[in-house]
This record gives C-alpha cells, sequence and structure tokens, in this order.
C-alpha cells in the first residue's frame, strides 16, 4: 500500500505575490548599474537635446518645455527593459524550476519584476522631471492633470514592462533579451517626442502619426503643458491597453511553455 | 511495507530518446533510497517526474499518496527538492534566500527567520549568511541549495546528485545531515553516481542502466553479487590483462591470484574496490559492455 501523507496547506492570499515583489526590489536596488543607466541616461538625453539640439531646432529656448515629456517616456523604457534580462536570467538559473517544484503560483515572480519595474521607473520618471524643472521646464498643470499624467506614464510603464517580461520569457538568454530590448527603444525617435511630427518626411510621417508613442506622450504634453489634447488620451489609453493584454496574453504562453511540465 | 514513492511502468521519450523505458520502483516511507547509475542513465529524468517537473507518457507515478500527473498541487506540498543546477538567487544573501523560501512554504516572517539562522548554522554557513549566495563557492552554493529544502520538514525530499562536485569533508558532513533525516522520519530519494556513496547512505539501492532499473537490493545485496574486492593483473606498459573478483577474504585473494598464476607468466597485481562500472558489468553482462557503464552520454533535463 502507499501511505497518503499531509499535504501543505495553500498560502494565505497574496503571500507569493509579497515575497515575489520584495525579492525583486532588492534585486533592482542591488542592480547598480542598471539603476544608475535607467536615471543617468534619460538625464543625459535631455541635456543634450534641451542644451545641444534645443537651440538649433527652437531659438526662443522654449524647446526644454516641449520635450520633457518625450524624455519621459524614454526614461520609463529604458527602464522597463532590464525587466527583459531579469525574467531571462531567472528562467536561466534554475531558480523557476525550484518555485515550480513548491505548492505555489510560480508565475507570480512575474508579478514581482513587473511591480519592481513601475517602482523603479517611477522614482526615476520622478528624478527627470525634477531635473527638467532645474533646467527651465515650467510645466503649467494643476493637481488634476499631473494625477493624470502620472496615471498615464504609469499605466505606459506597466504596459512596456509586461512586454520586455514577454520578451525576457520568449528569448533564449538574458544577452539576447538585453538584445531585443534595444529594438523597442529607437520608437520614441520616430514619434512626436524630440520633432513635432508635421516636420518629418512624409514616408515617416504616417508611422510617427500612428505607432503608439506618439498619442502617449501628446497626451502626457498636453496635461503638463497645455497643448490640445483632442482624441489624444483616449488613443493613448487604448494603445496602453492593448499592448498590456497583448504582453499578458504572450508572457502567459511563454511562460507555460517555458515553465510548463516538459 | 508502506510506500512513500510507488513506480509503475513510467516510461518518457524525449523525441527519438527513450529515456526511461518502464520503471517499476517501490520505496519505503522513512527510509533513504539511493538511484544508481551512470551519466545518461535517466536519473535526473526520474526525479523531475517524481518533482512534478516533467510528464510521463505512460504509466504512473505515486508520491506520498498523490499521483504526480493527476495532482501536482498535492506532490507539491509533500516534497523537498535539491537539483543538480544550485538552484538558489544569486544576488540574494543565504539568509535572504532561505527567508524567501520559508515564507513560500508558509512560515511567518518571525518563524522564517529563526530558521534560517538554525539551517545556516546547522549546514555550516553561518559566517556566509549575509554574503550574497553569486560569491558562494560550489560547495557552499550547494549546501545553501541543500539548507532550501530543508528549512520545512517535508515528509519527502529528492536530492539529485547532493554531493557531487563536493570535497571529501563537507560530502562526509552532507552525508551526516542526510542521516539525520531519516531519524527525523523523512523519506529520502538521491541519486548518485557513487557506488560508496549509495553503499554508506541507503537502505536500499536501484540501478539505473538505460532507462530500467536493472537491480535493487540493500547494499550487502548487491556487493554480494560483485564481491567487495577486485583483483587486478597488469603487464607491461600498465596493459589490464586480467580482473577477478573476490569476496575479501585470505582465501579468496590466494584463490584470485592462484587463477591468474596459472594463467599469466608475469605481471603486477594491484587490488582495489569495485567500481561502478564492476557492478553495472556484473549486473549487465558481458554483451552489454558497450552500452552499460562508462559510455558517456548526454544527461538530459
Amino acid at each position: 500500500m502507499t501511505t497518503s501523507l499531509a499535504s501543505r496547506p495553500s498560502l494565505p492570499f497574496a503571500t507569493e505575490e509579497a515575497t515575489f515583489i520584495a525579492r525583486s526590489l532588492r534585486h533592482s536596488v542591488r542592480n547598480i548599474d542598471a539603476l544608475i543607466m535607467a536615471i543617468v541616461l534619460p538625464l543625459l538625453l535631455m541635456i543634450l537635446f534641451v542644451f545641444v539640439f534645443g537651440g538649433a531646432i527652437d531659438e526662443t529656448g522654449g524647446y526644454v518645455t516641449y520635450v520633457v515629456p518625450g524624455i519621459i517616456l524614454l526614461c520609463a523604457g529604458f527602464g522597463a527593459a532590464s525587466t527583459a534580462v531579469d525574467v531571462a536570467n531567472d528562467m536561466e538559473t534554475g531558480i523557476i524550476d525550484r518555485f515550480r517544484t513548491m505548492r505555489i503560483r510560480s508565475s507570480a515572480v512575474l508579478t514581482g519584476h513587473v511591480v519592481a519595474s513601475l517602482v523603479r521607473n517611477l522614482i526615476a520618471t520622478g528624478i527627470v522631471i525634477a531635473a527638467a524643472i532645474g533646467v527651465g521646464f515650467r510645466p503649467i498643470a494643476g493637481p488634476a492633470d499631473w494625477f493624470a499624467a502620472v496615471a498615464i506614464v504609469a499605466l505606459y510603464i506597466l504596459a512596456i514592462t509586461y512586454l520586455f517580461a514577454a520578451i525576457g520569457l520568449a528569448s533564449g538568454s538574458p544577452e539576447a533579451a538585453n538584445g531585443y530590448g534595444f529594438i523597442l527603444l529607437f520608437l520614441p525617435y520616430v514619434s512626436s517626442a524630440f520633432v513635432p511630427v508635421d516636420t518629418l518626411p512624409d514616408w515617416l510621417r504616417g508611422f510617427a502619426d500612428n505607432q503608439p508613442l506618439t498619442p502617449i506622450i501628446e497626451t502626457i504634453r498636453g496635461l503638463l503643458t497645455g497643448t490640445d489634447l483632442e482624441h489624444q488620451p483616449v488613443l493613448a489609453i487604448g494603445w496602453c491597453a492593448a499592448i498590456l493584454v497583448a504582453s499578458v496574453a504572450w508572457g502567459t504562453v511563454m511562460f507555460r511553455r517555458k515553465a510548463g511540465r516538459r | 511495507m508502506i510506500a512513500a514513492i510507488d513506480l509503475r511502468g513510467v516510461r518518457k521519450a524525449f523525441g527519438e530518446h527513450q529515456v526511461l523505458d518502464g520503471i517499476d520502483l517501490l520505496v519505503e516511507a522513512g527510509t533513504i533510497f539511493a538511484l544508481l547509475g551512470p551519466n545518461g542513465a535517466g536519473k535526473t529524468t526520474l526525479i523531475n517526474i517524481l518533482s512534478t517537473l516533467v510528464s510521463t507518457d505512460s504509466g504512473s507515478a505515486v508520491v506520498g499518496g498523490a499521483d504526480v500527473v493527476s495532482d501536482p498541487e498535492s506532490v507539491r506540498g509533500l516534497i523537498g527538492v535539491t537539483g543538480q543546477s544550485a538552484a538558489v538567487d544569486p544576488v540574494l544573501t543565504g539568509d535572504e534566500n532561505l527567508r524567501m523560501m520559508g515564507r513560500l512554504l508558509g512560515l511567518s516572517r518571525r518563524e522564517a527567520g529563526v530558521r534560517s539562522r538554525q539551517i545556516l548554522d546547522q549546514l555550516g554557513l553561518s559566517d556566509a549568511a549575509r554574503r550574497r549566495a553569486g560569491v558562494y563557492s560550489g560547495g557552499m552554493r550547494r549546501r545553501l541549495d541543500l539548507a532550501l529544502s530543508l528549512i520545512v520538514t517535508s515528509p519527502i525530499i529528492f536530492l539529485d546528485e547532493p554531493t557531487t562536485g563536493l570535497d571529501v569533508r563537507s560530502r562526509r558532513e552532507l552525508w551526516d545531515i542526510i542521516r539525520s533525516l531519516r531519524t527525523a522520519g523523512t523519506t529520502v530519494f538521491l541519486t548518485t553516481q557513487y557506488l560508496e556513496e549509495a553503499d554508506e547512505l541507503a537502505d536500499r539501492i536501484g540501478m539505473l542502466s538505460g532507462g530500467r532499473i536493472i537491480a535493487t537490493g540493500t547494499p550487502a545485496d548487491l556487493k554480494a553479487q560483485t564481491g567487495v574486492q577486485m583483483v587486478e593483473l597488469r603487464g607491461d606498459s600498465d596493459v589490464l590483462l586480467r580482473e577477478v573478483p573476490t569476496d575479501g577474504s585470505l582465501r579468496g585473494l590466494r584463490l584470485a591470484i592462484d587463477d591468474l598464476d596459472a594463467e599469466f607468466d608475469d605481471g603486477e597485481v594491484t587490488i582495489r574496490r569495485p567500481s561502478l562500472d564492476d557492478v553495472f558489468l556484473t549486473l549487465t553482462g558481458p554483451a552489454d559492455t558497450h552500452t552499460g557503464a562508462g559510455a558517456p552520454r548526454t544527461e538530459r533535463p
């Protein structure tokens, strides 16, 4: 006969999430290189655009007001890209196999990485905005506008982090994950982030007008500096939601494939 | 006998390669079972099936009364696993790794801290508790890996080649820990390539070769089949002329040497312990010499 032993009960609500979020936050704090990259690189870009190109783009010195919303999104993208490497690392080191032999929801590992990325990037965004004010960015937003702008930024970070998490799952190694990340970081350059879309040649304008980053940037720009919002917020939220839903679905499939039963 | 693990006709193939070809096995609760086999025999695949990481193609595998295929959640609530690749978080310290695992195994924050200190002390890792696991030596990382599966008492523990790559002293310390698990009532299922280790630890040994269990028994049973010493006769330039298994007694040794003396004129005689290869050769017979022990094959995950 086989003995029937008493199995450990399931964990209390959200124990896995709390544990893995704490783990990923520790990882974030200890990965000094990535943390510095996520903050310093957007700061350098802002200085580059405001002081080096800014004079040529707008001689009145008002370019800082135009460019900051774009820099904010660029910053969020940089910070989120390291999530792909974190996730690919977990898949490679075998720790995910240990979690899979335990009575836990091992997919909560991804939740941990995503929430840590959100926290990390919101802090980095805060630093970038503070620095922007330091170099002459003068937003005219009221509290409600600020709240809406931060909410849009957070939604964008969430969507793009999930996308990078799925990329991390889909790529074979942390090195490959790192490479895929860079492709996505070029998107802001072909949007309204740094120059108005009207100034682009026709063949680029179509892409720039209709890619997801333009309405997100225009929404933040509108909320902070009072440019016309029109239908941009609806498009921005729609794009973020679409990216989020697609990435969660892709990530779930990839997680099952990579960390399901073989 | 009350079985903690019950395998019947378990088969698993990866593509064309039939890794497990009909495994039948019973492991008694509260004992140490050693699965002995060369690289590529399918040991890791069997551990992965029992710990719910890999599915079976056919057959049934029951662990602690729960079927690994139809009720993996119950199995996961019963087992602790330490695999071959050290599955620790390199960014966290030893203590943080243990606390995290404790929380995931249902301990409160306080309990996890207390248990972490105890187990670090028990495994001689207290000094390294606040250092990141990424800077640990190979031996320390293995001990931490073991500690992670011991932070709560599991009724059944799987250890995949727990002492591979460890120095002699660490190996002996680990053996003591594994024995203490049995004393506490835990069933231990371990794999090893070393006959000596199986002999030292196990209540019963199963020998895996080519995806099948070719023998099971107590260490004494298996040794009775191979003899306890091998007498080798080597000729010029160290060429092995012949080897004869003996029972280790003076009389047995004399008979073996007489035997060699009758056949060869000259040569150098050495006496050694039988290796895993000898056991496999004895059990699989000369016909299987080329597919049995020693043939290098890649171990599948």
